[in-house]
């Protein structure tokens, strides 16, 4: 069967080896990931193999999606599949997130509270960690409260605080949902510079917020000591800002590939949904910060 | 018509490529639904081997087979490849095969992702079945990985996590397809209040699996962390709390509870009007019935977990609400009586095993009531009773749902008619092993014998005997099974195109065996007519 491309009827791909060659990537990683773990020499190779094949893979299959487009194969039908395959990915997504705030709200609500003796569990703090103070955000852990001899975690001198540089990557990030739209209207409009301009923008803003959060990190594990075994604290910070902070990296990937195609003009008016997708993805990681920043940082 | 829609046309029409090439890069809804549907077959095989490993040790008290460790492995192992490798894979392959044709479509609406979301699945599994042969074991703390034992537990854990991850993106790749599908690609007529019941049951059981698996990865990402990265989410030292894994957990797992019988309501829902030769009763009820369910199985999760320690005013939350699910699940089951009432029935293999559904499914459904109930739920909880319960729902709840949609369509699939005679063997001797096997765990569990434990006290001996040969008798049937499809599928008496009496719908509309490729154009007034999705006075074009 080959590839065909009807006007008015529909439009069903030709065989792919991308799928496959995917699959096997994920197995390579999952193998290397897994044994790395567990201290198999040259693991991390098998999994850094199937990381490389998996990016190969990903050129390789949107590299036939591409040709395909440009080559006008697609009509509004696929279109609109794209358009619903990208935006159930994305509340796929979402949901993910919902996981970890899912844990951030039932530890702040419950369980610090309650193993500081928060309503009927008065006898939880007694026979557990009498010293503990439920306080948020959590420096000191239960087992560590007041027992200074004792290390089982990493003590943080202190939190981010979120006015300063959160706050800013906060603005960073909000602006570079506005050059996003601005180039989108820059599209539209035919102005060829606000669209290249406005993508560029989007681009620079999102490896500017990466940098600060970067140096941020860098703060906090070496001087505050804030780190991934600092208690319950700083799993939900890290775990939380760094799928954030993945998934920023990723939509900033996305958007440089869209900037690039764009510079070799294969959008139009008309037809540009890479670019939208792209869009949607990155205003998808701006909200997700917002949550980070109201629900993490500031209160 | 342009040429190009012509030429398309005769593409569409082209031959399968030929050899093992065919298998592996298929952007063909078809071949990805058999490939699901075998890969679902092998799987039961491999789960049911476990389950009778199980059964083995389980029939006489004392230890005589296996050593404890061993037994949870296989109780662990034997729900994760039936839920995630027999039961989920077989329903997408249904939906693979059925949704294009059933909504006049010609493929997937994103064919070659299709075949990743199969194809990541064999990978999966063979990272998870690698587990047995790993230094501490496979996974053994049971399906759920309950933290802290999770944390605590072998190297194999890792793997199951990851494994886990593959399943998660395969599951979110075929429900992305499915949406995508249904809203997209339907015929034009095909409105989404004329779509048969199963495409409905898919759509909504679709948005469910993109909602909670995502929150599955979730949760066992916060274990791995919690093994090797320092975290303490599931640590009450550090601030966090193991109870914090259940909630999670069951935030994706009760919804994965109906992701594993919603498409079998539409299954059951195509049959019984087939067979009864009436239309579905209450078409729209049944819909909406549907839709009642995935919305309310998000706020029941924590009856699951009654006895953890919860505040009264959750514990009264969630058993009102879980009773709720009654309802809807009432109105379906009230609607396919009726489906019956005064139909002019026929009794062939798919229709047994659906009207066998409709009994035993329900007895599932009654037990789950009981076990809402959280008082009496401080009694059930993890006995043989919840294992009588969801066992009553998943095995002659959607296994059999899936082998009446087998006997269902494989004509349409093979083109050859499968023994009648040998078909009906197989039901009586599956419906009826399956109560021998699972009715006593009942009593079990209401005289106090725990799940996920390989010897037992003497005063439950009895029972355990009944149920051991209950299981090997049914595991026995499911051979016949497999002859009975290899045999379909090598020969048989030709089957027409509409197979049965009084099937509607598009699919019973294309010959049989089904071309390569259907519907490369919308189907025209006549077939819609013959489905049933048009007036009869718009029929004649």
């Amino acid at each position: 069967m080959s590839a065909h491309a009807p006007a008015d009827g529909y439009y069903v791909p030709h065989g792919s080896y991308w799928p496959i060659i995917g699959s096997i990537a994920l197995f390579l990683i999952a193998i290397g990931f897994a044994n790395y773990l567990h201290d198999l020499a040259n693991a991390q190779y098998i999994a850094l193999l199937g990381v490389a094949l998996l990016l190969v893979m990903i050129v390789g299959w949107f590299g036939s999606v591409i040709h395909e487009s440009t080559h006008g194969f697609y009509n509004t039908q696929v279109d609109k599949s794209f358009r619903w395959g990208m935006g159930w990915f994305i509340f796929s997504e979402v949901m993910f997130f919902a996981a970890f705030f899912g844990a951030l709200f039932y530890v702040r609500t419950f369980s610090v509270p309650w193993l500081g003796g928060a309503g009927d569990e008065v006898s939880t703090q007694a026979m557990l960690w009498p010293y503990f103070d439920a306080v948020w955000p959590l420096v000191y852990p239960p087992s560590d409260a007041h027992t200074l001899s004792q290390t089982a975690f990493d003590i943080p001198k202190a939190t981010v605080p979120a006015w300063g540089l959160p706050a800013l990557n906060t603005a960073i990030l909000l602006s570079s949902g506005v050059t996003i739209t601005w180039s989108h209207w820059g599209l539209l409009d035919k102005n060829r510079l606000q669209f290249i301009a406005g993508l560029f923008a989007t681009v620079a803003l999102g490896i500017l917020f990466l940098s600060i959060q970067a140096y941020e990190y860098g703060h906090a594990i070496h001087e505050l000591n804030l780190t991934l075994n600092s208690g319950v604290y700083g799993s939900l910070f890290y775990m939380l800002t760094g799928f954030h902070g993945l998934h920023v990296t990723l939509g900033a990937l996305i958007l440089t590939v869209v900037f690039f195609r764009a510079l070799f003009g294969h959008f139009s008016e008309h037809q540009h949904f890479a670019f939208e997708a792209a869009a949607w993805y990155w205003h998808f990681v701006d909200v997700v910060w917002l949550g980070l920043f109201i629900f993490v940082y500031w209160l | 018509m342009s040429h190009a829609t012509t030429a398309s046309h005769d593409d569409l029409h082209a031959a399968p490529p030929r050899g093992l090439s065919r298998w592996l890069f298929t952007t063909n809804h078809k071949d990805i639904g058999t490939l699901y549907l075998l890969f679902s077959l092998l799987m039961f095989l491999v789960g049911g081997t476990m389950a009778l490993v199980v059964r083995a040790e389980l029939f006489q008290p004392g230890l005589q087979f296996v050593d404890p460790l061993f037994f949870n492995q296989m109780t662990t192992m034997h729900a994760l490849i039936m839920i995630f490798g027999a039961v989920m894979p077989a329903f997408t392959g249904l939906a693979n095969w059925l949704i294009p044709m059933m909504i006049g479509a010609p493929d997937m609406a994103l064919p070659r992702m299709n075949n990743w979301s199969f194809w990541i699945l064999p990978f999966a599994f063979t990272l998870l079945l690698s587990t047995l042969f790993m230094e501490g074991g496979a996974p053994a703390g049971g399906w759920t990985m309950y933290a802290p034992l999770s944390v605590q537990g072998p190297p194999s854990i890792d793997f199951l996590i990851l494994a886990i991850h593959m399943m998660g993106i395969s599951s979110i790749m075929g429900a992305i397809n499915v949406i995508a599908t249904i809203l997209n690609l339907r015929a034009p007529g095909v409105t989404l209040m004329k779509m048969p019941l199963f495409v409905w049951t898919w759509l909504i059981t679709a948005y469910l699996l993109i909602a909670v698996m995502p929150v599955l990865a979730g949760v066992v990402t916060m274990t791995l962390t919690d093994r090797h990265f320092g975290t303490s989410f599931f640590d009450a030292a550090g601030g966090g709390d193991p109870i914090l894994f259940q909630h999670i957990f069951w935030f994706f797992g009760h919804p994965e509870v109906y992701i594993l019988i919603l498409p079998a309501f539409g299954i059951i829902s195509q049959i019984i009007p087939t067979f009864a030769r009436k239309p579905l009763f209450g078409y729209s009820s049944m819909v909406y019935a549907t839709a009642s369910i995935a919305f309310l199985s998000f706020i029941v999760w924590a009856h699951h977990m009654f006895t953890v320690g919860m505040p009264v005013a959750g514990q009264l939350f969630f058993m009102y609400s879980t009773m709720l699910i009654a309802v809807p699940t009432g109105v379906k089951v009230f609607n396919w009586v009726a489906t019956m009432w005064r139909g002019a029935m026929t009794f062939e293999t798919p229709m047994l095993f659906a009207i066998a559904f409709v009994f035993l499914f329900t007895i599932g459904g009654f037990s789950g009531l009981m076990l809402a109930i959280a008082p009496a739920d401080y009694q059930y909880h993890d006995t043989y009773f919840v294992v009588a319960h969801f066992h009553y729902v998943l095995v002659p709840g959607a296994v059999f749902s899936i082998m009446a949609a087998a006997y269902f369509w494989l004509p349409k699939w093979t083109g050859h008619q499968y023994n009648e005679t040998l078909g009906k063997i197989h039901f009586w001797l599956s419906a009826i092993s399956v109560n021998i096997t699972f009715f006593p765990q009942h009593f079990l569990g209401l005289a106090g014998m725990p799940r996920r434990i390989p010897d037992y006290s003497l005063q439950f001996a009895g029972f355990n005997e009944i149920s051991s040969v209950g299981a090997f008798l049914f595991g026995l049937s499911q051979l016949l099974f497999v002859y009975i499809v290899i045999k379909t599928i090598r020969g048989g008496e030709p089957a027409t195109a509409q197979v049965w009496e009084g099937a509607r719908g598009l699919e019973w509309t294309v010959p049989s065996p089904a071309p390569y490729h259907t519907f490369a154009t919308a189907p025209d007034n006549k077939a819609m007519s013959a489905a049933g999705m048009l007036p009869a006075a718009e029929a004649g074009h």
